[in-house]
């Protein structure tokens, strides 16, 4: 790339940037070039230099100018004067907004103790690199989370990935670390693509530019899907398993099962680098094509065929999704499908899976802020001991027993919320947001960050905090929040808006006030100086010269002594080996081997509700138009999106008699909401699919409306406290429910 | 003059909507008007393992081939910006000559 990373004139110029959220998006990183006329955003354009997005947008940033100059962005810190709900607010300067809240955490802490203080995040917005940091480091608590039932957003792979591989998020290899990219000496595509619960050309997963996966058809690659749904990607797959939701695990141990009986596996590989092959192999046999056919509603010869053509073309590769996150037993299934990657030989190797390094740029920081809180209190927080597991991999408290002590005051009574980033209502994460609501309404004292006013801040903030969207600060984007990082990106600021701040900005404000020496940075750019150069051999500048900075990657690193602290081959697990019987999860009282059972809730695990629910509800799938409950507010994506969409196969829409197009009512003993129907052949038959994230900005934002946020709020269907035995898994793909024709958004 | 004309290599084209937002950006039109907009075969099966889902761009009386971003030595904004890179432009000849040499779903489009 070029070393001009702004030119033009004072007034009229142009500023290359790589794209983190806000607006929200996985750190993808995109190439950007924006045009600045008079401090105004009036242009985007594609950055054809970017080594891996090479000039490609989606219409997320395409219409950033509209969300940038949006006449309903919040520009300067708003202080509550009417009361919660009624969204009368007053505007204050940064100084006492920072002064508020340091002197009101300072009033709860002294009384109530350190963790009165609980900082909620939410997902991909760059503000979660910095939540547990705030948290630790400016607050001195341990009460920090994303309010996510079962974790299961990302986390839980990372953690059966730590488990298992001992290293950071395994992605696919699409020669991402290499300026070359797929023209890389050495590197070829996968033959094979299974792409498993996961649709990365609307969702981008975590880092993984998912148009990507084009490039590598147009070079050869051929996909499978696992989904219950026909994406575009299924339509244009090899082999499109359309499988019965939640049943994932049970699929995976039957391809092993074939793998291993019929021998396709890597002999090599498997005796010198794998741990508990013969019990697993033992497990697997348990788990015959013929009955998991029936199991996962499936033919049984796809089975055959998509496990043949994985273990016998190399290299193949796999791509685990949210599924994985959020389903029963999707932990053992995550376990399992890093196992065929395993015993094909395909880890670590061109075409296959990249696997991180155990420590990137950040990495340390962020874990040494957790030197700020008082001994135990880290190991003390919320839900820890109960789920050892979760709480050795992941640094936030259980959301599933954070919700409880929200209701009950116990094990502590929060007082102060910071919801940072995160329209906590919307169903975007939390399962059962009414209660989340009601727990969130005892605070004392809440802030919220966001760019809009959303229904989460005009229902509980007492001080609103606007922040910048990416083409106002200065930053750093690392694609896998560093657990796989391609390349690091600069991004930099194209416009001023003195009235704004990143949240990296907020949190050094805050800082400065309740903690100074933990954050000793003067300004964003001294942070992000500070913290490179502690990792590499260059700073912030020259990082911004770079455009992105590829590190490159080593193939093999488990035989070449790369992957463990001392230094000898194998990988960093208790075994030295990929674990396919794992020595640590009965420690945690957890089977060391993948297991399929029923999902919570289903016509097998329930067929007393059956009879009322029939179909199975599942939820999360992405579209081009939105990030989350994002984007609500652009009139140009509104106009392709309008309203939220429930996916009905046409045999059920006739049951029902429901028509493309109609309103409809999705229900169960839990809750009710609406959407509009998509009827299309594409989603399984027995199964619908409801759209997440929904909101309507349009609608009166007060109390009890608050912008219609429980109207098409499908979370409010899906039951609390539903996960597996480490803690992790949910059943936001996989739950119970009925649909009836209604009359509009209201019922 | 020879008549301009893109090509859309239509099998890889996954209904993105970057065209659209790219082409009304660089025109400057506002809603409800379009330089390019998708149209859609909806998905349907063929058979237990063939499935058919078609998305198909159109150029309306707006679009002008992106003249000025052309004549600056820049391709045209759906062409840039198209995510799965399945847009091609040059004359029509060209494009037809081009089409011929491409496996599978392929049309050539002018509105000159």
């Amino acid at each position: 790339m070029k070393e001009e990373w702004k030119w033009g004139t004072e007034d009229d110029y142009w500023v290359r940037t790589c794209a983190w959220s806000a607006p929200g998006c996985h750190p993808v990183g995109c190439g950007l070039k924006l045009h600045v006329v008079n401090n105004k955003l009036v242009g985007v354009e594609g950055d054809e230099e970017h080594p891996v997005t090479k000039g490609r947008l989606c219409v997320r940033c395409l219409t950033l100018p509209e969300y940038v100059n949006h006449p309903q962005r919040i520009t300067h810190p708003l202080k509550r004067v009417g009361e919660r709900g009624e969204n009368k607010w007053a505007p204050i300067s940064w100084d006492e907004a920072f002064d508020t809240i340091a002197e009101k955490s300072k009033e709860l802490q002294a009384k109530y103790g350190q963790d009165t203080v609980m900082v909620i995040q939410g997902t991909g917005r760059n503000a979660a690199m910095y939540a547990c940091p705030l948290a630790f480091g400016i607050f001195k608590s341990s009460t920090t989370l994303m309010g996510i039932s079962g974790y299961s957003c990302y986390g839980p792979r990372c953690a059966i990935a730590e488990f298992v591989f001992g290293t950071g998020y395994p992605e696919l290899d699409f020669a991402s670390y290499f300026p070359d990219s797929y023209d890389h000496p050495g590197y070829e595509v996968p033959k094979y693509i299974i792409v498993w619960g996961k649709m990365p050309l609307t969702s981008n997963g975590d880092g993984f530019f998912g148009h990507s996966l084009i490039d590598m058809m147009k070079r050869g690659s051929k996909i499978v899907t696992i989904d219950p749904r026909i994406t575009w990607l299924g339509a244009h797959a090899d082999t499109a398993i359309r499988l019965r939701p939640g049943t994932d695990a049970a699929l995976a141990l039957a391809m092993l099962n074939v793998i291993i009986s019929e021998d396709l596996y890597d002999h090599d590989f498997v005796e010198n680098w794998t741990y508990g092959f013969d019990e697993f192999k033992e497990r697997c046999a348990e788990y015959p094509p013929s009955e998991v056919a029936k199991i996962c509603e499936i033919p049984e010869e796809q089975i055959y065929k998509v496990a043949r053509e994985f273990a016998t073309n190399k290299p193949s590769s796999l791509m685990w999704g949210l599924t994985f996150d959020q389903t029963t037993t999707g932990g053992q299934a995550g376990h399992a499908a890093l196992a065929m990657l395993a015993i094909c030989g395909y880890v670590d190797v061109p075409g296959g899976v990249t696997i991180g390094q155990p420590s990137s740029f950040l990495g340390k920081w962020r874990v040494d802020t957790r030197s700020n809180l008082a001994p135990g209190q880290f190991e003390n927080r919320i839900g820890a001991k109960r789920f050892p597991a979760a709480g050795k991999s992941q640094w936030v408290c259980n959301p599933d027993i954070t919700l409880e002590c929200l209701e009950t005051d116990d094990p502590i009574k929060i007082r102060m919320a910071f919801i940072q980033s995160t329209n906590i209502i919307s169903p975007t994460n939390n399962v059962q947001p009414q209660r989340w609501y009601a727990g969130l309404k005892k605070m004392e004292f809440t802030v919220v960050s966001d760019l809009f006013m959303t229904p989460t801040a005009v229902a509980f903030a007492d001080i609103f905090l606007p922040v910048a969207t990416f083409a106002e600060m200065d930053g750093v984007v690392l694609p896998h929040y560093g657990r796989n990082p391609f390349f690091i990106g600069a991004i930099n600021k194209a416009v001023d808006n003195p009235g704004v701040k990143s949240d990296l900005e907020i949190d050094l404000g805050l800082a400065k006030r309740l903690n100074p020496e933990a954050w000793p940075y003067k300004d964003a750019q001294d942070f992000y100086d500070k913290q490179l150069r502690a990792s590499y051999d260059f700073g912030f500048d020259d990082l911004r010269k770079m455009g992105v900075y590829q590190g490159g990657y080593t193939y093999g690193k488990y035989a070449k002594g790369m992957l463990r602290g001392d230094g000898l081959p194998g990988f960093n697990t208790p075994s030295t080996k990929i674990e396919l019987s794992s020595l640590l999860f009965p420690v945690w009282g957890e089977d060391p081997l993948p297991y399929y059972h029923e999902p919570y809730y289903s016509k097998y695990s329930h067929p007393e509700l059956a009879e009322e629910y029939p179909l199975v509800l599942t939820t999360g799938g992405r579209k081009y138009t939105s990030f989350h409950s994002e984007h609500r507010q652009i009139k140009s994506l509104r106009e392709i999106d309008p309203v939220a969409k429930v996916t009905i196969n046409p045999v059920d829409a006739e049951k029902y008699g429901i028509k493309n197009g109609d309103w409809v009512t999705i229900e169960n003993w839990l809750g009710k909401c609406q959407m509009k129907a998509w009827v299309t052949p594409t989603i399984k038959e027995g199964v619908v699919h409801c759209e997440h994230g929904w909101w309507y900005p349009e609608e009166d934002p007060t109390e009890p409306n608050l912008s219609g946020v429980w109207k098409s709020n499908v979370n409010m269907l899906l039951p609390h406290f539903c996960v597996g035995k480490l803690g992790f898994g949910s059943i936001y793909k996989e739950m119970m429910c009925k649909i009836y024709k209604a009359q509009g958004l209201d019922g | 003059m020879s008549k301009k004309a893109l090509l859309i290599n239509y099998e890889y084209c996954t209904g993105s909507h970057s065209f659209e937002i790219a082409c009304r950006n660089e025109l400057g039109i506002g809603l409800g008007k379009w330089g390019i907009k998708m149209l859609e075969v909806p998905p349907f099966q063929i058979d237990d393992d063939t499935w058919n889902w078609d998305n198909a761009p159109i150029l309306t009386s707006l679009c002008d081939m992106c003249e000025e971003r052309q004549s600056q030595g820049k391709d045209p904004a759906c062409v840039h910006h198209c995510l799965a890179n399945c847009i091609e432009y040059g004359t029509f000849a060209e494009m037809a000559k081009r089409a011929d040499e491409i496996t599978g779903k392929v049309y050539v489009i002018s509105n000159q």
